[in-house]
């Protein structure tokens, strides 16, 4: 029997169909695969390093945790794989990448709300709007203490709890509430790279604010209370859920988390399985460690990157202008800056 | 440390002071019967001085014991949270999301290849420096201030951050300070021995956007070897060498190399299975000897061991110092009034009466070794390894490290599996201190 030649080249969009479930080990790939970057994102790649490698059990990865900027430097020259990160690329990152002939692909893995937390024993502090936390965080605003931020609170002294300053986490922060404005984050916060050290700190402080990821929030549900954000937009508080980060309506604090693939380690198979396995079970990988999934369209888009060989950033602009706005709007082919 | 303890002991046993004060007590009543007025003011002052003694060792018994609570606090928290932790699967599992299934093997073997190198490294280095300082002293005025120079060097270098050497390790071992930086990736090998490079390939089987017409063609993986690490992709060829890997290592098997697009692989699954496509980009993987060695170093375990080799360097080198200092002058005059060389002398006569001294400082540090997290972190940069290094220059991480990452997870079960990895490290680091204790011993009997 002969069947037509184009009946073995098939483009469909279920990609890597079928394979996703499969329990049986597969000894014969072999290789390595780097990955560095944002301890926000590491669970999630732990996680799929973990279900690949019971797939692929002699394929080597490595996960670190840099830092987003820190893994950055790292992918920039060409050291890792993978890179994740808890932001966009940045102008001077995506520069140095060109420099070095590193090209790579920008798929979002997953959202994370950025929690804005109190004491559970907290009976005042229940919402803010963002002019009012801009109040509470912004350096020399005049602020001192919660009576000045609204009417009606106590006079005591505000005392912020913060992830460390080399964070994506400080870093979206300082984004969305400093603006294009140009201005700075108060300098006398208390900052810890480990979020355990923040969530003690906050809950076991009065009248103490704090920020970070909503998977420890959520682990922590006993001890603290997350303050709901006023959406700019409808005017109604939002407190931090999975429904209300998946549709967009907590804003503007959920943010999209991403891993950036080198597009030259992308043709080796190890990397090119592993990815296949990262995206497809994204959703699952996400919930399961405490983050909640992107919609379904947009890991379609990123799978449609990585086929297409579509290489660069959606978060610049060509004049390599910083682009803001739900992962939905700017996750656009058109958007593409190579 | 310890060593001191039980003379300490045996000293206040031998005389507590209760019974001082009663004898003393004894001799002022003699006194005052005898009636000697003189005598008073001698006693009264004997007296404030004996209280004050009391006094001294009451405060010194209270700081003992406060270190001690908290010691035994710390210590009862670990254990407590810990000790059911403790399985079979946390020692020998690899680590996983799910803390029920999660262990420390990988970073076990890491902490045990990196300490293990270190030593290797360290002692004769570290003990060398030191007998070169303190039994070759040199006469002349130039040399001495040179030996005085080091010396300050030494003992200021104990005590620099350990995280410093990090960063002093990342430019000195893991690049090289850039000496070999003739690629364009800066950490990439320039030189190395024991690899063997293949071209991966997958089959047209594994490949999505083709249709295998609905038979049921395994994944496979062809391995072509190539020459070296920046030969060009190999282009199969029907009949070319390969291997596959499988459960009982490389296996040579015959492939069939198409173009898909202008030829029709075969139906037949078995040589379906075998087909590559001869257009397809290979991945450049490498087998490693176990005498793999590559310079620059990477971030692999011999850049981790000369990294913490600079952190108790000075350690070991100054403890080696007051060991031999403790050898008394009389052994190395006696030795050398019957003719001894010096190099006899130091061999024959002040090492071998050192050694315990030696011993206990060297362990101490390694102890240290064991436990530094800082440098590590900037070393090898990884939290997330499921495989125990294989070689001097494999990727590893180290079981602080491994700590470090679960203590920082929001889930309070990692918190509870971290306090078992606790219980592992001071498991490890106990049994560090009981070599060096019965080593001690052993050359203590001898010397008697």
């Amino acid at each position: 029997m002969k069947l037509p030649l184009h009946s073995f080249l098939v483009f469909g969009l279920v990609f890597y169909a079928g394979f996703g479930d499969a329990v049986a080990q597969n000894t014969g790939l072999l290789g390595k695969v780097a990955i560095d970057g944002s301890s926000t994102v590491y669970p999630i790649s732990e996680a799929a390093a973990s279900g690949f490698q019971k797939q692929y059990p002699r394929v080597k990865i490595s996960v670190g945790v840099s830092g987003t900027g820190g893994g950055f430097k790292r992918f920039t020259i060409g050291d890792t794989d993978i890179s994740d990160a808890s932001r966009p690329i940045k102008d001077s990152e995506f520069a140095a990448a060109r420099k070095t002939g590193v090209n790579f692909f920008e798929l979002p893995v997953a959202y994370d709300g950025l929690t804005l937390v109190a004491r559970k024993s907290n009976a005042w502090l229940n919402q803010l709007t963002l002019d009012e936390i801009k109040k509470i965080f912004l350096a020399g605003s005049a602020a001192k203490t919660w009576a000045d931020v609204r009417e009606g609170w106590p006079a005591e002294e505000i005392k912020i709890f913060a992830p460390g300053t080399d964070s994506g986490t400080f870093d979206y922060f300082k984004e969305v509430v400093v603006g294009k404005s140009g201005g700075s984050l108060r300098s006398d916060m208390s900052t810890s790279e480990d979020d355990n050290v923040l969530v003690t700190g906050v809950s076991g402080t009065p009248n103490a604010i704090g920020f970070f990821g909503v998977a420890y929030y959520e682990e922590n549900k006993d001890k603290l209370k997350s303050i709901a954000i006023v959406n700019p937009k409808t005017g109604d508080p939002v407190s931090p859920t999975a429904t209300t980060i998946e549709n967009g309506t907590y804003a503007p604090f959920s943010r999209p988390l991403f891993i950036y693939v080198n597009s030259d380690s992308f043709k080796r198979p190890e990397v090119r399985k592993f990815i296949g396995y990262y995206l497809q079970n994204a959703p699952k990988l996400a919930s399961s460690t405490g983050y909640v999934a992107l919609p379904a369209s947009i890991y379609r888009e990123a799978m449609m990157r990585c086929r297409m060989g579509k290489s660069g950033t959606h978060y610049l602009t060509p004049e390599l202008e910083k682009r803001s706005g739900p992962v939905t709007d700017i996750y656009q082919l058109d958007n593409l800056l190579k | 440390m310890s060593d001191t303890e039980p003379s300490k002991i045996d000293h206040e046993k031998s005389d507590p002071p209760e019974k001082r004060a009663t004898r003393v007590d004894k001799g002022a009543t003699a006194a005052g019967q005898s009636s000697v007025p003189f005598e008073r003011p001698q006693l009264l002052t004997t007296d404030a001085r004996i209280k004050k003694d009391i006094r001294f060792r009451r405060m010194c018994i209270i700081t003992a014991c406060t270190s001690i609570l908290i010691l035994a606090f710390l210590l009862g928290s670990i254990l407590t949270a810990g000790i059911p932790t403790l399985s079979w699967t946390l020692l020998t599992g690899s680590p996983e999301p799910e803390p029920e299934n999660a262990g420390l093997w990988p970073a076990l073997m890491g902490t045990l290849w990196v300490c293990a190198m270190c030593s290797l490294l360290t002692l004769p280095l570290g003990i060398g420096t030191a007998i070169l300082i303190e039994e070759f002293t040199p006469r002349n005025k130039v040399a001495k201030k040179i030996f005085n120079l080091i010396q300050l060097n030494i003992t200021n270098l104990a005590g620099v951050p350990s995280v410093v050497y990090g960063i002093l390790g990342l430019t000195a071992f893991v690049s090289m300070f850039s000496l070999f930086d003739k690629s364009e990736n800066s950490l990439g090998p320039t030189f190395e021995v024991g690899a063997v490079y293949y071209d991966q390939f997958s089959n047209l089987a594994s490949d999505p956007f083709v249709d295998t017409g609905g038979a049921d063609v395994p994944e496979r993986f062809f391995l072509l070897p190539v020459e070296s690490r920046n030969a060009a992709s190999v282009v199969p060829r029907t009949g070319m060498l390969a291997y596959e890997n499988g459960e009982s290592g490389l296996t040579q098997v015959d492939i069939i190399a198409i173009d898909p697009l202008s030829e029709q692989p075969s139906t037949d699954p078995d040589q379906l299975s075998r087909t590559i496509d001869n257009q397809s980009t290979p991945g450049r993987i490498s087998e490693n000897q176990w005498y793999y060695l590559r310079l620059p170093f990477g971030r692999g375990v011999i850049a981790g061991a000369l990294t913490l080799m600079l952190v108790i360097l000075p350690v070991i080198i100054i403890s080696t110092q007051e060991a031999l200092r403790a050898v008394p002058a009389t052994l190395r005059e006696a030795a050398l009034g019957l003719g001894s060389t010096p190099w006899q002398v130091v061999w024959n006569v002040t090492l071998p009466s050192a050694v315990p001294g030696i011993m206990t400082g060297s362990i101490l540090a390694i102890s240290r070794a064991v436990g530094e997290t800082a440098p590590i972190l900037i070393i090898a940069g990884i939290v997330y390894i499921r495989s125990a290094p294989q070689h001097l220059m494999d990727d590893y991480t180290v079981m602080p490290l491994q700590i470090y990452n679960w203590t920082s997870r929001p889930q309070e079960e990692f918190h509870n599996i971290a306090a078992g990895g606790i219980v592992v490290l001071l498991a490890i680091l106990l049994s560090f201190n009981a070599v060096a204790v019965l080593i001690r011993h052993r050359m203590q009997n001898k010397l008697q």
